[in-house]
């Protein structure tokens, strides 16, 4: 199958260094204490951060640190085929377990010990790159709950299809069986905690298709930032001052 | 989302600070260099597709089973690769009987990823009638023993069991030509899979806060790490999967780093699987020539080195009891019985009984697997 075309044109009309279109909003859901809805193209995913509240289960109270806990599922009617799919399948566990790490390394739990934070990701439309996406709204959600954190993490995916490096895939790249690299950064300290790929790869090229999402993730920072800082001067603006 | 602590075992302060002070000076607890891996033992029971791996204290067990079902709808014309997990409670104090753990499914995550994306296992080739009758090839990976670094050596034990895989041979025959006949293996050999690349896994651990990279970590470096990458790659070079889930942010020069360091591992790793992958056949096709007691004659004096003649020996006790095959059989319900009524007791039996029953009771380590799955050797046809 032909994913770039002659013109230099992808099947959604992208360029292959060009990603999808991004949309951020902040406090989604009313309860809870910091939420966010995070769109990448047609990839919708919504976020709620609970905490840092009082550990629900005694047994599971850690004395020096926050207890981070992540939920990750797939709306029933996200995927073209609408399917029940059963909770706790292993895709979604092992889902669950990488944001939840990648988020507890940014969250300066030491500072909230023996308290728990609860993240509960829910994709409602899916579109290739649901890992990333969870991870920039689970971001802007914590951030919304004025959890104190190292820096933002942000995520974005990257392929390598007809020999050449695509960023940001969609369903239709995804599921073609190509390379698939998803990179989660921390922008300010330049670091890399998440780095998932599938499918065979030689080392130089994915050198380059690592760099073409880490520029990915960049560029979805500089956007988080800005939502944050306009979310802010909002409720600047609401308090009258 | 729960039971994650009691996933989770932790060290004391002083314990971590012991092993981050003597990292800073090069120093792992068990006194190898930071990228110095464990040594690694590969073995494989009696029956085909089944493995032993152990690295360092690590140990794990796998078995690779087949069964004739009908393909998935969107894949008509291949087989299907699946990898179940199970962690043993007894393997370690942080695994808890019955529902599989974050870890057990990250584990069978990693090495499912790593074999089935990459394409290692040709699946096209275990197809054997388009849309209604595909080979699905289960691998079954046991944790006996967690002395840290499972990974590695669950995905060690899933490509040994694989390589020594064999599966009945299928043809299409009948008057419409759409029955399938299954050859039993004394009738025509059975097939080994084909595997194009051995993807190995090699875990690499980021201690203290400036990350150390220390590659095959114990269980305690573990417990004290604050970040792990695993990098898939085979011996050519090539990047099969990768995974660092959290944790620690490293720079991309360090992954880059554990890239290169992890492809010189994975050949070295390769090179071993191959060799014992190799001796088990040479040692299987010795097995086969048993059956018939002359030939047997002929390469009991061909074998020039002494093990393998002590192993002759022991082949050809093998088939002598093969002759008795009722005997054999009540021998080896009475050890069953006696190694499940106590331990003990059953070990005395089996050494009372010799060499060929000290084979016997071995073999009878590896006849795990679930009851409707078969091995290539006790295969039984059914719809």
């Amino acid at each position: 199958m032909e994913f770039v075309n002659p013109e230099g044109l992808r099947l959604d009309g992208r360029r292959p260094l060009e990603m999808r279109q991004l949309r951020a909003q902040i406090g989604a859901v009313a309860k809870a204490d910091g939420s966010a809805v995070f769109e990448m193209g047609n990839t919708k995913v919504i976020a709620a951060v609970y905490g840092p509240r009082e550990v629900q289960n005694r047994s599971q109270q850690i004395n020096d640190q926050a207890l981070v806990r992540c939920e990750y599922s797939m709306a029933n009617f996200s995927t073209g085929d609408r399917r029940r799919k059963p909770k706790g399948d292993r895709r979604s566990t092992e889902i669950s377990l990488v944001i939840r790490q990648t988020m507890e390394a940014c969250i300066l739990t030491h500072l909230m010990p023996r308290s728990q934070i609860d993240i509960y990701v829910q994709v409602l439309q899916a579109d290739g790159g649901t890992r990333s996406a969870c991870i920039n709204a689970a971001t802007l959600a914590l951030a919304d709950a004025g959890i104190p954190m190292r820096d933002l993490v942000t995520s974005c995916s990257a392929g390598f299809l007809n020999s050449t490096p695509l960023l940001d895939l969609n369903y239709v790249e995804d599921s073609a069986g190509g390379p698939d690299v998803t990179v989660g950064i921390l922008p300010k300290l330049d670091k890399v905690t998440l780095l998932q790929m599938d499918a065979k790869l030689p080392i130089d090229t994915f050198e380059n298709v690592m760099q073409l999402a880490v520029e990915g993730c960049k560029a979805i920072a500089n956007y988080i930032r800005e939502v944050l800082l306009e979310n802010t001067k909002q409720l600047e603006y609401r308090r009258g001052l | 989302m729960d039971g994650r602590l009691a996933n989770r075992w932790r060290l004391t302060v002083n314990e971590k600070k012991f092993i981050e002070t003597a990292l800073a000076s090069n120093l792992r607890i068990d006194g190898r260099n930071p990228l110095e891996y464990r040594k690694i033992i590969i073995k494989f029971g009696r029956e085909d597709g089944s493995s032993e791996v152990q690295l360092g204290q690590t140990h794990v067990m796998g078995f690779v089973t087949g069964q004739l079902v009908q393909p998935y709808q969107d894949r008509q014309n291949e087989g299907m690769l699946l990898i179940f997990t199970e962690f043993s409670p007894m393997a370690g104090p942080s695994f808890d009987p019955g529902h599989p753990g974050e870890s057990a499914v990250e584990l069978g995550r990693i090495v499912d990823r790593g074999l089935r994306d990459s394409r290692a296992v040709d699946t096209e080739s275990l197809c054997v009638l388009s849309g209604k009758l595909v080979w699905a090839i289960r691998i079954d990976l046991h944790i006996v023993d967690n002395g840290g670094n499972l990974i590695d050596a669950a995905n060690i034990a899933a490509l040994a069991a694989l390589l020594t895989f064999r599966r009945p041979e299928c043809t299409l025959g009948g008057d419409d030509g759409q029955e399938v006949i299954v050859h039993p293996p004394e009738e025509r050999e059975p097939l080994p899979l084909i595997v194009h690349h051995l993807p190995v896994a090699i875990t690499f651990a980021f201690l203290g806060s400036e990350g150390k990279l220390v590659v095959d970590p114990t269980h305690s470096e573990e417990a004290v790490m604050a970040g792990r990458l695993i990098a898939t790659v085979n011996a050519n070079g090539d990047i099969c999967a990768i995974q660092k889930a959290g944790g620690e942010g490293v720079p991309q020069s360090a992954i880059m780093h554990c890239l290169q360091l992890a492809s010189m591992c994975a050949i070295s790793i390769t090179k071993k699987i191959n060799s014992a992958v190799e001796a088990y056949s040479t040692e299987r096709a010795l097995r086969k020539i048993k059956r018939h007691p002359t030939v047997a004659g002929n390469v009991s004096v061909a074998g020039s080195d002494v093990k393998e003649q002590n192993k002759t020996v022991e082949q050809v006790g093998g088939s002598e009891l093969s002759r008795h095959h009722i005997e054999r059989l009540k021998v080896v319900s009475e050890e069953t019985c006696s190694s499940r009524s106590n331990d003990n007791d059953g070990d005395i039996k089996s050494s009372e009984q010799g060499g060929t029953s000290r084979g016997e009771s071995k073999a009878m380590n590896f006849l795990g697997g679930p009851s409707n799955w078969y091995g290539a050797s006790t295969f039984q046809y059914f719809f």
